[in-house]
């Protein structure tokens, strides 16, 4: 019920938002989210964009678990 | 513990049970919206299916719940109007399309959904939609996991916060599972390596004797939260006292649709009579739901109980800690 997908921001059209995922188009509200803009990723839950991801936070954790994943393969 | 059956599912399905040392121990929590839902709550949302001119509006894990004498799921097969719905988007666009119906949106979940269902609330008003309403049964995570720690039930070391629950509250609410019950707190995103790395943190806090809260899912949660959707979740709802299945009613746990939205509010709206409820023999879930019990100590399970034929809800939804044991089995 929690789940939330980061979905992209294609375009904006007032409260609502054409979104991309893997190639999947869907049309969500981004009625909580009046910050997102066009290329932001967002989490997308039930239908509503419920948080504007955090770009450089992304990319530091990715490059977190991704020395967390080369440890797993050394061992 | 991880409160959040997102986190069950990831942990099951990925074994990190099997990865971590044989000294931590997880438990689930009560992290599953459908699987906290009281008995009596789902037995009015079943009654009020069965009333004339009415459409029922569900998350889909909701209708294949056994009440305490049907379910959804049967109340449709008797002729009752019941949909699933992906969003209360969609609930509104069938109350729109269907004007000479009452339609009532059951409103499970924490405060990652609440504010979706404030909006529908907010967008009814809007656009003036006058046949649109919402049994409210949203419920609250602190709360609930402070009735935890007070139980003393379970010896907790370490919580693996909700990552969404927290997107829109924030950090701060969980200050007092460190502050007031030395445990140590840390917030996790769904992927593996993300909970991983949230086992390693707490491991680290509780080496440490330095419990606290901490966000190790930052590309999604701030401190803060998402303030504007709480500000709007607040607008229509108020706190009050919410029933949680294998727990009981708990203070200040839930959300009541305010006075100046009363005419959205289902029970407000609509009068149904219930039988006392009755919760299905043998079943765990209440035990499950608090961490009490892991399922494979469900007499039930697997025998008797499973995703096709489910007793309770911790194997009917998606997110209960039965369903993750039974399609991953773990042992």
């Amino acid at each position: 019920m929690c789940l939330a997908v980061p979905v992209k921001i294609v375009s904006i059209d007032g409260d609502d938002a054409e979104t991309e995922i893997a190639g999947v188009r869907r049309r969500v509200s981004i009625a909580l989210t009046p910050e997102a803009k066009v290329g932001d990723y967002v989490l997308l839950h039930t239908g509503y964009a419920i948080g504007v991801i955090d770009e450089a936070e992304a990319e530091e954790t990715l490059k977190l678990l991704e020395e967390i994943a080369s440890l797993s393969e050394v061992h | 513990m991880e409160f959040c059956g997102g986190h069950t599912h990831t942990i099951l399905r990925y074994g990190i049970r099997q990865l971590v040392p044989k000294t931590v121990e997880m438990r689930s929590g009560p992290g599953c919206p459908v699987c906290v839902t009281a008995t009596a709550d789902l037995d009015k949302a079943i009654a009020l299916a069965h009333l004339p001119d009415v459409i029922i509006t569900t998350f889909g894990d909701m209708i294949r719940v056994p009440g305490s004498y049907s379910s959804l799921q049967q109340a449709k097969a008797e002729g009752a109007d019941v949909r699933i719905v992906y969003s209360t988007i969609d609930a509104i666009d069938i109350a729109e399309a269907n004007p000479e119906k009452s339609v009532i949106f059951i409103g499970i979940g924490f405060e990652t959904t609440a504010p979706t269902i404030a909006a529908s609330i907010l967008k009814a008003q809007q656009e003036k939609i006058e046949n649109f309403y919402v049994l409210s049964l949203n419920k609250l995570t602190p709360p609930v996991m402070k009735a935890l720690l007070d139980s003393g039930e379970l010896k907790l070391d370490g919580i693996i916060g909700p990552g969404h629950v927290s997107v829109i509250i924030g950090s701060h609410p969980y200050e007092f599972i460190p502050r007031d019950y030395g445990v140590a707190c840390v917030i996790s995103g769904f992927e593996p390596l993300d909970i991983l790395l949230c086992i390693d943190k707490l491991a680290e806090q509780i080496e440490k004797g330095e419990p606290k809260v901490e966000i190790a899912y930052p590309r999604g949660v701030r401190p803060e939260g998402n303030r504007k959707a709480w500000q709007l979740t607040e607008n229509v709802f108020e706190i009050g006292e919410a029933n949680w299945r294998g727990i009981g009613i708990i203070p200040q746990s839930g959300l009541k649709i305010r006075g100046k939205y009363e005419r959205f509010d289902a029970d407000k709206a609509f009068s149904v009579s219930l039988k006392p409820p009755r919760e299905p023999k043998g079943c765990r879930c209440g035990d499950i739901i608090r961490g009490a019990a892991m399922p494979l100590e469900c007499k039930l399970f697997r025998k008797v109980c499973t995703p096709e034929s489910p007793v309770g809800p911790c194997m009917v939804s998606s997110e209960g800690a039965c369903a993750a044991y039974y399609q991953y089995g773990a042992l």
